[in-house]
């Protein structure tokens, strides 16, 4: 029974899992979660893996709204810009999945850097406007630019490869989805214990002491809206070896919406809140549809009408989730985790 | 030897004058109050200082180079560090972060070898950490090192931010009203800690400081402004017999009497 940390240098104090039970919890859960393909039906593990590109995709967006305080409705349209490019690169240059991935995640980078300039003079909602603006360029440069995009009819992509082996099923891309969740959730970790990720949070809690301190401004929010979008480009990519086939409507602002409700339920300014949200804001939907089709044996009329609540729920999710628990799903878990911590013998 | 000089700095916003030519030399090593009553223009002073305000004409000099036009983390680089009037801390962040913000411009870690925390990352992180200790056991915080700073009290708050600007390992340290608002033992913690910096860690120090007895006390220059205006500037005897420091601060004498 534990009684307390002791630790004896820095460098233990810096760790990310703090104890070996800890260590070894995450390695049973490793341990489980990757023979998930083994006795997860097909149907679900489409939204497990849905909800592995989720978290890839939240954790970008809240290093970039909940770690660095910029606001961006700008993510569908850096998801659009991912996973066309992926797509086309893959499509028109014959280029494997691990070039086509990092360089779909790259791109976008460029492109919320770009969309990221105008964040040193505008600030909260004017900046979320800005990125939404960009969202709705992207979205009309995604249905004219049809040399690249394949327009309204869309874009299919061929099943990712490595030699002979494709991951053409959803068991397959599991792995390839979960181990680049994996790594991002590792190297965001990483990075929020270092320089650039405290530089961050630095301008979320006080842009102007933060340049006193002498953190560049201008370069910092740049590099945050950079890693940000690489993280949602990286996503969109996913998607797109995912779906098989994008098109326009694969984007919609809905899209940005959902991810923003993710943050916000999981835990803004947290590595592991953005993952609850991304497994939450997934689910949701699905659970509400389960309910409402064990339900149409007893209550055949209530069934259109519950399936119409999703949107009804998923607002009124966020809206208790402000009032009740601001700080999100992350914040909930610590404090019953430091309950059991010590039990019995807290104090 | 000077380490910083103003000379002639106008500062206004639109129609209001902040500052209109005010002049003043701060030597190294020493600790150098600004003093004045409320609207004098003793923070804005400050910002010209820092680089938060750009004042319209002047010059600021700070070590033979000329800064007037320097964005503040380029200043900061060069040696200068502040702390503000209404605490402007990391609120979201532990004690140990802020003052690990602190040691910014001394690490050279980029995204990612941070992202890997592989190589330099991890043993500028070590080795920054112990120089953030050393300061923490300095300012007496090691109790809260880890509490989150919006959660601490005033007092604490006030220290921190202090214990954040040495992490810069500044030359020049620009204290806007570091006593303000704290109890008389909790300044005279304060007092024994800026004494401390400037006489074992030899650095200059500017004040702006509202506790006349603290000023008098310990700074070995004053400066007063009012309205904008230096009115007078010399050792603290020489300004406490000033004519018109007893002016500005307690008015004129009403020459028929009461």
């Amino acid at each position: 029974m534990r009684c307390g940390d002791f630790k004896t240098s820095y460098a233990a104090d810096m760790t990310i899992f703090e104890s070996g039970t800890a260590r070894v919890m995450l390695g049973l859960f490793f341990c489980l979660l990757f023979t998930l393909p083994l006795y997860v039906p097909g149907y679900l593990l489409d939204i497990v893996n849905r909800i592995g590109i989720a978290i890839i995709g939240a954790i970008g967006l809240n290093i970039l709204t909940g770690f660095t305080g910029q606001i961006s409705l700008g993510n569908a349209a850096f998801m659009a810009i991912g996973a066309f490019s992926c797509g086309y690169m893959g499509t028109k240059f014959g280029l494997p999945f691990y070039i086509c991935i990092p360089m779909a995640g790259i791109i976008t980078a460029f492109f919320g850097m770009f969309v990221g300039i105008p964040s040193l003079r505008i600030k909260g909602l004017y900046l979320a406007m800005a990125t939404l603006a960009a969202h709705f360029i992207v979205e009309f440069l995604v249905v004219k630019w049809e040399s690249v995009t394949g327009g309204v009819a869309g874009l299919s992509i061929p099943a990712p490869k490595i030699g002979s082996f494709s991951f053409d099923s959803d068991a397959k891309l599991f792995f390839l989805i979960f181990v680049l969740a994996i790594m991002s959730v590792l190297f965001a970790k990483n990075l929020f214990r270092t320089k650039v990720g405290k530089a961050f949070v630095a301008i979320r809690d006080q842009a102007i002491s933060a340049e006193v301190m002498g953190v560049n401004l201008l370069k910092y929010k740049l590099f945050s809206f950079g890693i940000s979008s690489f993280y949602v480009g990286v996503a969109g990519a996913l998607i797109a070896y995912q779906a098989k086939i994008i098109s326009p409507e694969t984007f919609p602002v809905t899209v940005a919406i959902d991810y923003l409700g993710m943050i916000i339920i999981g835990g803004l300014g947290s590595i592991l809140g953005s993952i609850y949200g991304a497994i939450f804001i997934t689910l949701l939907p699905e659970l509400l549809r389960m309910a409402t089709s064990a339900l149409a044996g007893s209550f055949p009329e209530l069934v259109n009408k519950l399936a119409a609540t999703k949107e009804l729920v998923f607002g009124l999710l966020v809206i208790i989730f402000l009032i009740f628990e601001p700080s999100g799903m992350a914040a909930r878990w610590h404090s019953i985790k430091n309950y059991w911590k010590l039990y019995p013998f807290s104090h | 030897m000077v380490q910083l000089s103003c000379s002639d700095i106008h500062l206004s916003f639109g129609g209001v004058r902040a500052l209109s030519g005010v002049s003043f030399e701060v030597n190294q090593g020493e600790i150098f109050a600004i003093i004045g009553p409320n609207g004098a223009g003793k923070s804005s002073m400050l910002n010209c200082i820092s680089g938060l305000y750009n004042p319209q004409v002047g010059k600021v000099m700070f070590e033979g180079q000329e800064v007037t036009r320097l964005p503040s983390y380029e200043r900061t680089k060069r040696g200068m560090a502040r702390s503000f009037q209404n605490i402007a801390l990391f609120k979201g962040m532990s004690v140990i972060d802020n003052l690990m913000i602190g040691r910014h411009l001394h690490q050279h870690a980029g995204i990612l070898t941070g992202g890997l925390y592989y190589g330099q990352a991890r043993a500028e992180e070590i080795k920054h950490r112990e120089y953030v200790e050393e300061i923490i056991e300095f300012l007496e915080i090691q109790s809260i090192r880890k509490a989150i700073v919006g959660t601490l009290a005033y007092g604490f708050q006030k220290r921190v931010e202090l214990a954040r600007a040495l992490a810069l390992e500044p030359k020049l340290l620009l204290l806007d009203e570091p006593m303000a608002g704290m109890n008389h033992e909790e300044t005279e913690d304060m007092v024994r800690f800026i004494l401390e910096t400037n006489q074992v860690r030899g650095i200059t120090i500017i004040m702006i400081e509202h506790d006349m007895g603290v000023v008098m006390d310990i700074s070995n220059t004053v400066c007063v402004l009012d309205f904008g205006k230096k009115i007078a500037g010399g050792t603290p005897d020489e300004v406490q017999q000033d004519p018109h420091v007893i002016k500005a601060y307690l008015g004129e004498e009403d020459p028929e009497g009461p």
